[in-house]
């Protein structure tokens, strides 16, 4: 959390608010003039010398998401008593915000930073977490389980070839996956219903009689895509691929999802969305810490039920994940996740680099269980192999 | 009126609400502002609307928001089968078409949907335009006007002004991200799952006449379980149906007899999975741990 200080004279209860405002502006809230304006006079509706009053009016006026409401009563305390200095109850849960903050602050001011550095950005975050960390490009096939607290330099990962390429094919892939049609009608010359409406008025010049009959249909829609990146020790050969796909499929179309995930997961869709490449890289490489480590897709999968499918799957989305399928959690827990995924209405794909191998079977425990969850499985070690994909993706 | 007041008023018609949502509720009516009520189904969102109507004495215009609502069901639609009669009718009279037209497009052939007749009303009515994160993108624009104007424009007769502004609630269930322009007419609050104390006061509220004993065991279990992993978990309107249907068979105590505890669960797990997930075992040990 930023700490705001007073202004040393505020004139009046205007300017104080003024000033809390600005102080929520710094946290993220994004609250404007016309909040301010609001809050004033929402002031003239309560008891404005008690400060448990003024809060809850503020918290209704300011906080617009369950994020903001939970983080609103830390804010308010911060800035009304004692001039944003932490009290011991306090801190803990100060000091998380703040280390947080500072991570987020050093990851965009990693832009600025002269790009001859390979890895400058990354090494003075966590200096603590492991010092000795070697920069290497290369990963390492690390046991199961374990994080892999070396961090990778993801620029290495994705050239702007590999990007123009994928960016093509996820574009194809998207444009094959729009088959559902809205429920909503629009004005066609060909459709299967008459627009009243418009009949109606055109007829008007013809005495009544509707001579000119307009029509609606039902116009497609495209289909939500949220995309599942297994980025552990043995699926990192095919990342480069793959990371450069999923740059592809979220920039092409904004409501698009995607997350990668090793031993924990992380939603990356903002981040890929980044106009800046550089920065989106210095970004994406913060998050992945433990890239290349081990494997727990059947924990990230309920951890992706519980935090995100409520509000990115529904009946219109397709999950792709793309993963090996080496698991390290027991496949039965695999199973209920896709399960429960599979309940949300969606369908899922999964891509296996693996099955691009001659004389593969999908014998690995977590693989078999999630096979019969499955709308699509198909192999995916290449981006030629991904845009084979394209007949397939008509049929789902 | 104060927000205690109002807090106070909704006690008496025997709806618990906190702190934050009495002064939320309250800055909504004093400012003329939307409020935007979101939290997990069944902790009494769209009961705050119906309430709010109540204590006011005034009407709830209700609007269940699913996917594909339109403009023509939500707002105002034309009575086609009128025009066209009418036009039939005028056929042979000496009216112009400009009078003609003036003549079909008139409030006569309006047929008024939810949305339009809340703000035709000439006393102030409670609007309750319930689960909109159900209705998609496009209908969330149609909105915008009406919650920051009160106003709805008609292509055909102009701009509709609100003749009394009335009460909004939105909830949502967070099915689906609102857009940032929705929230920001908005007043917000969330309403979460009632702590121990305040769903034991809900409880003695509405079912006066049940035990004190029964009454500690059934919340301590409907909130153990919600910390178990579920599904779908209990809310509030389960666990006062749950509470009624151990009055109605005459159970005292909860530990006494398992096997009417176990058959009763349906009043509070909804699904197959949940069903599973809580065993006689389970629902044993959740018990017990009161006692």
């Amino acid at each position: 959390m930023k700490v705001t200080r007073f202004v040393a004279r505020a004139s009046g209860v205007a300017e104080r608010m003024t000033g809390f405002m600005a102080h929520l502006r710094d946290n993220g809230l994004p609250v404007g003039v016309s909040d301010t304006s609001r809050v004033l006079h929402a002031l003239t509706c309560i008891d404005v010398c008690s400060d448990e009053e003024v809060r809850l009016a503020c918290k209704a006026v300011c906080a617009r998401t369950a994020d903001q409401y939970d983080q609103f009563d830390d804010l308010f305390k911060a800035y009304w008593s004692n001039g944003g200095r932490e009290k011991p109850g306090l801190h803990s849960a100060l000091s998380h915000q703040l280390s947080r903050n500072n991570r987020q602050s050093r990851a965009h001011s990693g832009r600025e930073l002269p790009s001859s550095g390979k890895s400058a950005q990354v090494d003075d975050v966590d200096e603590s977490e492991d010092g000795d960390a070697a920069q290497s490009g290369e990963g390492k096939l690390i046991a199961s389980g374990s994080r892999n607290l070396e961090k990778l330099d993801l620029r290495e990962l994705m050239t702007p070839e590999s990007v123009e390429k994928a960016e093509r094919i996820a574009t194809q892939l998207a444009s094959a996956m729009r088959d559902r049609h809205s429920r909503r009608r629009r004005r066609a010359n060909r459709g299967s219903r008459l627009d009243l409406r418009k009949v109606l008025r055109a007829s008007l010049s013809t005495g009544g009689e509707p001579l000119q009959l307009f029509r609606t249909r039902r116009p497609d829609r495209p289909v939500n895509i949220v995309a599942l990146l297994d980025v552990s020790g043995s699926m990192l050969v095919y990342s480069r691929v793959f990371l450069a796909f999923l740059k592809g499929l979220v920039s092409h179309d904004r409501s698009t999802d995607a997350y990668l995930f090793h031993t924990s997961l992380v939603r990356v869709s903002d981040v890929m969305r980044d106009n800046d490449t550089l920065r989106a890289v210095n970004r994406l490489s913060l998050m992945a810490q433990g890239f290349g480590g081990g494997t727990r897709i059947a924990a990230n999968l309920q951890q992706f039920n519980r935090q995100y499918a409520a509000q990115c799957v529904t009946g219109r989305s397709v999950v792709i994940i793309f993963s090996d399928g080496y698991d390290t959690d027991p496949p039965e827990q695999m199973a209920s996740a896709l399960a429960r995924l599979k309940r949300r209405g969606c369908r899922i794909i999964w891509l296996n680099p693996l099955k691009g191998w001659k004389d593969y079977a999908p014998v690995a425990a977590g693989m078999a269980a999630a096979l019969p969850f499955l709308d699509l499985f198909a192999a995916a070690n290449t981006l030629d192999s991904l845009s084979a994909l394209e007949p397939h993706l008509h049929d789902l | 009126m104060s927000w205690q007041t109002l807090q106070q008023q909704l006690l008496d018609q025997n709806y618990v609400a906190s702190d934050e949502l009495s002064m939320a509720l309250h800055l909504s009516i004093e400012l003329g502002r939307p409020l935007l009520l979101e939290g997990a189904a069944g902790v009494g969102k769209t009961e705050v609307a119906k309430m709010l109507a109540q204590l006011k004495q005034c009407q709830l215009i209700r609007l269940q928001c699913y996917e594909g609502l339109d403009a023509s069901s939500a707002i105002y639609e034309w009575n086609y089968q009128r025009q066209l009669l009418s036009v039939r009718a005028h056929q042979d009279s000496s009216l112009s078409v400009d009078e003609l037209e003036d003549h079909l497009f008139s409030e006569k052939y309006l047929l008024r949907r939810p949305l339009l007749e809340a703000i035709s009303q000439a006393a102030p009515p409670v609007l309750l335009i319930d689960e909109v994160d159900r209705a998609d993108e496009e209908f969330e624009a149609y909105l915008l006007e009406l919650l920051s104007d009160f106003q709805i424009s008609i292509p055909e007769m102009g701009t509709v002004q609100a003749l009394s502004r009335p009460m909004v609630i939105l909830t949502s269930n967070g099915s689906r991200d609102l857009s940032d322009a929705l929230r920001r007419r908005c007043l917000y609050s969330f309403v979460d799952y009632p702590d121990i104390r305040t769903e034991m006061s809900i409880l003695q509220r509405r079912l006066p006449h049940i035990e004190q004993r029964l009454a500690t065991q059934v919340v301590g279990f409907v909130q153990a379980l919600r910390r178990e992993e579920l599904e779908k978990n209990p809310g509030i309107a389960e666990t006062l149906d749950w509470a009624a249907a151990l009055l109605g068979l005459g159970v005292v105590d909860l530990a006494a007899d398992p096997q009417v505890l176990q058959a009763t669960l349906v009043c509070l797990l909804k699904t197959q999975a949940d069903k599973a997930a809580v065993p006689t075992e389970v629902a044993q040990r959740l018990s017990g741990n009161l006692a």
